[in-house]
């Protein structure tokens, strides 16, 4: 019976434990990016690395697409309807981010700096 | 035949120093079931026709008609020629996309050669998947058999996301299915198949699919177009060979921050413009590839 109790408390505390360090962890960064032909807003993105964050996809216009290759990251973006990506940058630098749908004459210079320090 | 065309190029090449023959070790050879003469092929590519931007082409309605007139000096007419997309610039107008599309075609109808096959690019087909292009030009892949040679032209550029498409792979996979295991094939599309630039949209998003298909023959090799250079490329024993533009180069792959198109140079006019000449060697199978100028370089 002792034996049981103590298993049942062992259990209760680590739960306790483990809600707590979940609690303590930050809630990812939310950034929103918003795409019209033939830009993005913010054209320029800076992030820690090791720092998670979620990337707020909207467009203005038309159907688009986001790619940040570098990192395996990819979005459609579709009219009326956030799409959110979460990731994680494991390494520093400076890397791009394109419209991976083709949308125009502009299309070719539709892209931006993901800057991590 | 072939004997007269080696000199002209040989004599071409001395001349000018503008011409160069690259038979590339590894890249170019088609191995494999023998099936009829030696022939040649010209790939000419990215016209973009429409373009207007002085700084980068002064001569942007002009260099398409040289090229067609380079061609056409060939000391002996190509068996056929090859256009691997993006004929036209793109326009958002209906009306005009069809204006360039058939102001390209009477141009390109001046090309001395019995066959000429096209291919669409994304300043084609991608804002309207490709209605107005297939108008002009008909489907946008299809395959053709030329001298023992299996030519598989892919359409790459129709879906504005860069996709083949599973359909399209079902109709690659049935269609390399029906092939002798040692055909020569040759592949035919836009972009490339690889990824050689994601970052730059030089890539195929589902390319990968198309190429393990391609893999499980051994003689294989692809012509493309896309990135206004010549670019060679092997995918185990595959090889890629990007061609020139005939309207402006871009910069080698992933070299500067921006892809943009490289400024004229009134010192060296045409300069990275061209396109090339593909012959076929039945012997071997070997495929000896030699870049052109469009003009005066």
């Amino acid at each position: 019976m002792d034996e049981q109790r103590r298993i049942v408390m062992a259990a209760g505390l680590l739960s306790l434990a483990l809600g707590a360090r979940a609690l303590a962890q930050p809630r990812p960064r939310t950034i929103r990016v918003s795409a019209k032909r033939f830009t993005f807003t913010p054209s320029e993105i800076a992030l820690k690395k090791g720092e998670p964050v979620v990337l707020e996809l909207t467009t203005e216009d038309i159907f688009m697409g986001f790619n940040l290759p570098d990192f395996g990251v990819r979005s459609d973006i579709v009219p009326g309807k956030p799409m959110k990506v979460a990731f994680t940058p494991d390494k520093a630098g400076t890397f791009i981010f394109l419209c991976d749908v083709f949308c125009g004459e502009g299309h070719e210079t539709m892209n931006g700096k993901l800057v991590v320090t | 035949m072939t004997i007269d065309r080696r000199k002209f190029l040989q004599l071409a090449a001395l001349g000018g120093g503008a011409v160069f023959a690259s038979s590339l070790p590894g890249c170019a050879s088609l191995g494999g079931s023998s099936g009829g003469d030696d022939f040649y092929f010209v790939q000419l590519s990215d016209s973009h026709w429409g373009f207007e931007g002085p700084k980068v082409n002064p001569d942007a309605r002009g260099t398409l008609p040289k090229a067609v007139a380079a061609v056409n000096a060939l000391a002996e007419p190509p068996d056929f020629i090859v256009f691997t997309g993006d004929l036209t610039h793109t326009t958002d107008n209906p009306v005009e996309r069809r204006k360039r599309l058939g102001e390209f075609r009477d141009i390109v109808s001046g090309l001395r050669a019995k066959t000429v096959h096209f291919m669409p690019g994304e300043h084609d087909a991608s804002l309207d998947r490709g209605k107005a292009w297939m108008e002009f030009f008909g489907p946008t892949h299809y395959t053709f058999d030329h001298n023992g040679v299996h030519f598989v032209t892919l359409d790459n550029v129709s879906d504005p996301a860069a996709r083949l498409g599973e359909e399209q792979i079902a109709w690659l996979a049935a269609d390399l299915e029906g092939q002798p295991k040692d055909a020569r094939i040759v592949v035919l599309a836009h972009r490339p198949l690889f990824d050689l630039a994601p970052q730059w949209d030089w890539a195929t998003r589902d390319g990968a699919q198309a190429m393990e298909l391609l893999m499980r023959h051994p003689n294989v090799t692809v012509f493309y177009g896309h990135i206004h250079q010549e670019n060679h490329h092997m995918t185990g024993h595959i090889a890629h060979h990007s061609a020139k533009s005939l309207m402006f180069p871009l910069p080698a792959p992933m070299s500067q921050p921006r892809r943009e198109p490289l400024p004229w140079d009134a010192s060296q006019p045409y300069r990275g413009l061209g396109f090339r000449d593909i012959e076929a060697e039945d012997r071997g199978g070997k495929l000896t590839i030699t870049e052109l100028p469009v003009g005066k370089a």
